[in-house]
This record gives structure tokens, C-alpha cells and sequence, in this order.
């Protein structure tokens, strides 16, 4: 029996609830009446804002500049007019101001046309790549242009494509490398002209077949030089340091990056960006979201421009059923609870769910017994039980001593705990009391 | 004879020994700063914090050296600055006035808004990580007692409305949970203070009307009907200024029309 590649250390298996949406095609949202496009949809400085009230804008068109090294542009997902600039608080209480933009429904659709891109240099891809405001669609939302900036002196031995998408519910990737697979892989391979990596992988999660083989099949139709790697179903088998444990063997020392062990790491609906930033010169102004839950009536797989409000995606999902007991933005495990419905879909968010009543979230917490499943499940290895009784009682600079800062709020320790304690909740207040 | 011999030799051994360390109590002593051991005995021995110097070892310490200015402790207020400064051989200055915590809110669950519900971590700081605490008004109190746990005198509890309130009669003035409160709704007030302003929004009044029904809404009345009130509002949040003799300040309080000028007893 063949060996199914994973990291070794931790992880768990919750139940994944893709069924719900892993067989509905993508649909396109029709563009909805008002978009609200955040200046601050990525990892680092928030842009600087282009344009004032009042203003005419393009789909298409840069409204916001970024603002530092690891900073992205913004472009606006339609043509209309900005109503207003206004404060808003997005799902994972980043706070920054927001055009809000009245579409123009009369506006020529616009005709991206094809760039061919097999001649263009490094330089040049990632200048188009920062041009078109790529970012990491997979929920960090890192700056692209600067993850595919390879730095002098490190080469890069491995390109991995993350096809996981480990986090339950979510689908969206899973229908973006079954529907678009051709363009993924041109993606893929764009990257790879700008950073010349020795070998390259996709790794999948085994519990997508139908993904895997689609992969398989238009690589020998392209006859591409990828590997497609499927992967044992555990989570967190997309974090980008197990995915480096499990396909090329090589571990992130703490603090590091990828690049620092010869890898750059780039998810599918990020090489499907970069696909049609590069060939056909679109920025990234709309994103492939998964709308699901035991709450909405009909989970589906969205292509949203970025900037639609929640509410425009569950009443185009006929809304809910009953009741939510949480609105997730993101997957259940590391997505953020919202309560807005006016909260706008940004480059990072991969979904939208609607929790319905569970029983497992109302179980009271009681205290800690020392256990240790957390430790035993902890992908980092480190040891949550011990972190939150030092950040219980104020100790944050001694949890800082036990790597506090490794931990990268999987969810994996708060998942397993027998007691219900929160866990994450815990490390994230550590984190932030530590810093100050 | 041979007990004789016993006698001598652990007689002389014993003045030898009793020699050696006296000499070496003279050599090795550690020198005392007797003055900064006196002002430890004067200070309340509270370790709290409140002068910015580790402990009261601390704080007598830099006294002793002239690094810190007198009358810094709080909770020893004039009487122990007075006597230090008669340990330093000095004037006892004019003390800073007694200051004592105040939580500038009265909102509750009852009759302000919330964003939504939390279940998280009874740690105000926790709730703060989500979208600024369950409260729409994001000045507000978010009761959860991160105050309570730090204050080393017990002087804040919570009322039977849910209400978090400094007893100034406890409060030693460490500034303790002005520090750990993630929306700085605690504020030092002087404690000769009969008043004080229970809300921290500045959000305009419209907005303050609808989601909290005892916030401040920065209608002036007391600023302009009682000027002698010391009430000002700044940022559509009126406040008290202490150095003002505040005699109209009860008026103002009746004629609040959302109460939100109260006793600070």
C-alpha cells in the first residue's frame, strides 16, 4: 500500500461538512447595488486612498494605493460612483476606512483581453502581479508580488500549490481546480517563470479525487513538469508549514519563512489570480466564496466582487433557513465571528458561514485537568494547556519564553479540549498583551 | 591536667574563631541606607505600584537617593509625605491631591445596546479583541472585571445592576485598572470630587440616544445653564473641570436630561 504524504506532529479530523456545497457549480453573483471595497483587505500597511467622494470610478480602475513594502493596491470591482468614505469594521475587527461605491447597472460590461505571458521576464510578472493588487486569497492575505520576490542569494527548490483546504465546509477552492483547472495551472506555471523553483507540487487533500484527477489529467494534456501530491485528510494539512512537512519534508524553523527553506508556498485561487492578473490584465477584484451552513437554505460556491455585503450573498442563497447561532467569515476552525450583515466580502474571505444551534458550543467550560490532549494534538508542538494557565495569570512574558508567538491559532487544541476552555481565545489575548 | 588541656585549646580556638569573624563583620558589611530602611517603615507597605517604582522598597529607595520626588504614594497621601520629608531633612511640598479611580459609565446590559454575544473569556481585554467588546457603544464598560482582578484593595465591585463601581473610601489611587481597562473608561478623579460625568462616549448625542439611554449626548445644558457647574463639553462629552468650586453642580445633575451627572460617593 502506497504511503499517503502528511506532517506528523498533531493535527486533528473534525467532521468536514463539505457535502453541503462541494457539488454546486460556481455561479457569479449579479453585481449588487452598493459594494462597500475596504482600503485594508491584506497583511500590512492599509492602501492610501486614490479617490474622494463623489468621484466616478472604472471597474478596473486603482482607488487605492499601497502604502509600504508589504502593502496592495485596490482596484475597484465596478464602475459607479463613491457615495461616501466611511469607518468600517471587517469580519476579523481590522478597522479601516472603506469606499463605498454606487454601482452604475447601465455600465458596459468590460472585455478583459489576452496577454500572452510565456515571453515575460521576473521582473515583469511581478510587476504586473503588484500592479493588479494580487494578494493571498487563502486567508492571510499576504502581498503576492512580495512572497514571489525571491531574495538574492536563496534559490527555490520547491513551488507548492495549496489545494488542501483543510478547514471543513469550505468548497471553493475544490470547484476552482475542478472548473478552472487549465488556468491554474497557467497560474502555477507563470510563477514558476518568475521564480524558477526545481520542482513543483500541488498538494490535495485526499478526501477531493475528483480535484486530483482533473489535475492529473490536464498537466499530461499540457505536459506541464507539476506533481500533484494527494495528501492524508487531517487538519491542519493547508498551514503552510505542514504542507511543507508533508510534501518536500522540510520544516519552518520558528519565526522563518518559507523562503528560508528553499519554498515558496502559493494557494490555487491565489495562482488563479495571478492567472488572470498577468494574461489578462485583471486586478483582483472578485473572488470565488463559499456560502454554507446548516443555516442557509442553499449553500453554494459564489463569484462575488469583492466588496459585496454579506447580506447580498445569503439573500442570493434564499437567504436563511432559521436563526444562525454564528456568522463565520472564513472556515469554522480560524474565521472570524461577525454579527453585521453590511460586513463586505474582502480578498481574503474564502466563506460565509451560518452555524446553526450546536451542542457541543453550549457545553459549559470547566476547569483544566492537565490532560494534555492539546499538547498531544498541537501542530506547532507546543503546549496550550501550560500557555493559557501563564496567560490566566498575566505571566505573557514567560508564555512568550514557551513560544507563544508560534502559534498560529489552528484551533486544533480548543477543538479537542474536554473541558471547553477557549483556548485560541487565550493565545490570541496572550499575543497581543505580550506585544505591548 | 589533660582536662585542663581541653579547656585551653577549645578556649583559645573559640577567640580565634570569635576574632576572624568579627573582622569579618567589620570587612564584609553590607552599608545599610538607614534612611531608605526608615521610609519603608513609613510607607503603607502596599507594593501597589501607584508611584511608578517597584514596590515601596522601591519608591524609598530613589527617596533616599533624591532620584524621586516626595509624596508620590497614594495611598500614604499627606501624612506620610510629611513625614518623609522630615527623614530627608526637607520641606514637605505641597502633596498632589488624593485621586481615586471613577468608572465613567453606567451603561448595562439593560439599558445600553449590544453588537452581539459574547461567550468568550471573562477578561475584558478577551472581549475587546472582538470587534472592540459586545458593546455598540465602544467607550462603554464592558463588565467584565478585568478591574476587579488588579485592584490590589478590593475597592471595585459590581452593584446588583451589573454596574462596576470604585469605592473611593478603598481606593488607594495605583492607577492599576486605569491600565488593564481596554476602552479607558476608568479615569483618575479627584476624591474631593462630589461629581462626575458617567460616560466616556464621544460619539455625537443621535447616536448615543440610540443605543445607550444614559449616555452623555453633549447637549451643553449644563454647560451653558450652569456655568458654575465646572461642566464642559468637549467632543460631545461633557467634563467636570475639578479646579472649578462646582457650585452649580447638583442643578446640572437634575437637569441632565439623560441623568448621566452623578455622585461620585
Amino acid at each position: 500500500m502506497q504511503r499517503i504524504a502528511t506532517f506528523r506532529k498533531g493535527g486533528v479530523h473534525p467532521s468536514d461538512r463539505k457535502a453541503l456545497s462541494s457539488s454546486c457549480a460556481i455561479e457569479q453573483l449579479p453585481m449588487p447595488v452598493e459594494l462597500i471595497v475596504p482600503l485594508s483587505q491584506h497583511l500590512g500597511a492599509p492602501a492610501t486612498a486614490l479617490k474622494q467622494k463623489g468621484d466616478t470610478v472604472e471597474i478596473g480602475e486603482k482607488i487605492g494605493k499601497a502604502s509600504g513594502f508589504i502593502s496592495a493596491d485596490i482596484h475597484s470591482p465596478a464602475t459607479g460612483t463613491i457615495k461616501e468614505v466611511r469607518k468600517v469594521t471587517l469580519a476579523n475587527s481590522v478597522a479601516c476606512d472603506a469606499y463605498v461605491i454606487t454601482v452604475d447597472n447601465d455600465a458596459e460590461p468590460k472585455q478583459w483581453e489576452y496577454h500572452p505571458f510565456r515571453a515575460l521576464d521576473a521582473q515583469e510578472i511581478l510587476a504586473i502581479v503588484q500592479d493588479m493588487g494580487v494578494v493571498g486569497t487563502g486567508g492571510a492575505t499576504f502581498p503576492t508580488h512580495v512572497k514571489l520576490m525571491v531574495p538574492k542569494g536563496k534559490s527555490v527548490d520547491a513551488l507548492v500549490v495549496n489545494g488542501v483546504e483543510c478547514e471543513p465546509y469550505l468548497t471553493a477552492d475544490h470547484r476552482l481546480m475542478l472548473e478552472k483547472t487549465e488556468h491554474i495551472l497557467d497560474g502555477i506555471m507563470i510563477v514558476a517563470q518568475a521564480t524558477k523553483p526545481k520542482k513543483i507540487i500541488i498538494g490535495v487533500e485526499n478526501n477531493k479525487p475528483d480535484a486530483i484527477q482533473a489535475l492529473r489529467a490536464a498537466i499530461n494534456m499540457a505536459d506541464y513538469p507539476i506533481t500533484v501530491e494527494p495528501l492524508k485528510v487531517k487538519y491542519p494539512q493547508g498551514d503552510e508549514k505542514q504542507l511543507l512537512k508533508a510534501t518536500i519534508g522540510r520544516e519552518i524553523p520558528s519565526g522563518k519563512l518559507p523562503i528560508d527553506v528553499g519554498a515558496v508556498v502559493l494557494n490555487v485561487g491565489t495562482a488563479y489570480a495571478i492567472f488572470e492578473a498577468v494574461v489578462l490584465r485583471k486586478p483582483l477584484i472578485d473572488r470565488v466564496v463559499t456560502v454554507s451552513g446548516e443555516a442557509i437554505s442553499t449553500p453554494k460556491n459564489l463569484r462575488v466582487p469583492i466588496g459585496t455585503k454579506v447580506f447580498d450573498l445569503l439573500s442570493f442563497c434564499n437567504g436563511t433557513s432559521r436563526q444562525p447561532e454564528k456568522m463565520i467569515s472564513g472556515g469554522p476552525m480560524m474565521g472570524f465571528a461577525f454579527f453585521d450583515d453590511q460586513t463586505p466580502v474582502t480578498k481574503g474571505t474564502s466563506g460565509v458561514l451560518a452555524l446553526d444551534h450546536q451542542k457541543e458550543h453550549d457545553a459549559p467550560t470547566t476547569a483544566c485537568i492537565s490532560c494534555g490532549r492539546c499538547v498531544a494534538v498541537c501542530p506547532m508542538g507546543l503546549q496550550p494547556t501550560k500557555l493559557n494557565k501563564l496567560i490566566e495569570h498575566a505571566r505573557y512574558e514567560d508564555a512568550m519564553k514557551l513560544n507563544l508567538m508560534d502559534c498560529k491559532e489552528c484551533g486544533c487544541c480548543a477543538y479537542t479540549c474536554p473541558a471547553h476552555l477557549p483556548l485560541v481565545h487565550a493565545m490570541k489575548i496572550g499575543k497581543k498583551m505580550g506585544r505591548k | 591536667m589533660d582536662i585542663l588541656n581541653a579547656f585551653l585549646i577549645i578556649g583559645a580556638l573559640g577567640l580565634l574563631l570569635g576574632l576572624g569573624l568579627a573582622y569579618a563583620a567589620k570587612k564584609f558589611a553590607v552599608k545599610k541606607d538607614e534612611k531608605a530602611e526608615d521610609i519603608l517603615a513609613i510607607l503603607p507597605g502596599a507594593n501597589c505600584g501607584g508611584c511608578g517604582f517597584p514596590g515601596c522598597s522601591g519608591y524609598a529607595a530613589a527617596l533616599s537617593a533624591g532620584t524621586a520626588p516626595n509624596g508620590l504614594c497614594p495611598p500614604g497621601g499627606a501624612p506620610v509625605a510629611a513625614k518623609v520629608a522630615k527623614i530627608l531633612g526637607i520641606e514637605a511640598e505641597e502633596t498632589a491631591e488624593r485621586m481615586v479611580a471613577f468608572v465613567h459609565c453606567r451603561g448595562n446590559h439593560e439599558l445600553s445596546q449590544l453588537d452581539y454575544k459574547y461567550d468568550g473569556i471573562e477578561d475584558c481585554n478577551a472581549a475587546a479583541l472582538l470587534f472592540k467588546g459586545d458593546n455598540t457603544c465602544k467607550y462603554g464598560c464592558l463588565h467584565l472585571g478585568s478591574c476587579i482582578k488588579v485592584c490590589p484593595t478590593d475597592a471595585i465591585s459590581r452593584d446588583e445592576k451589573g454596574n462596576i463601581m470604585v469605592n473611593p473610601a478603598l481606593c488607594i489611587g495605583c492607577k492599576k485598572c486605569t491600565l488593564v481597562c481596554p476602552t479607558k473608561v476608568i479615569r483618575m478623579i479627584p476624591a474631593r470630587g462630589s461629581h462626575a460625568i458617567a460616560c466616556n462616549s464621544n460619539d455625537p448625542g443621535g447616536k448615543v440616544r440610540k443605543i445607550c439611554q444614559v449616555g452623555c449626548i453633549g447637549c451643553k445644558i449644563c454647560e451653558n445653564k450652569f456655568p458654575e457647574s465646572g461642566c464642559k463639553v468637549v467632543n460631545f462629552l461633557s467634563e467636570i473641570d475639578y479646579a472649578n468650586p462646582m457650585t452649580q453642580i447638583v442643578q446640572a445633575a437634575k437637569a441632565c436630561p439623560t441623568k448621566c451627572i452623578v455622585e461620585a460617593k
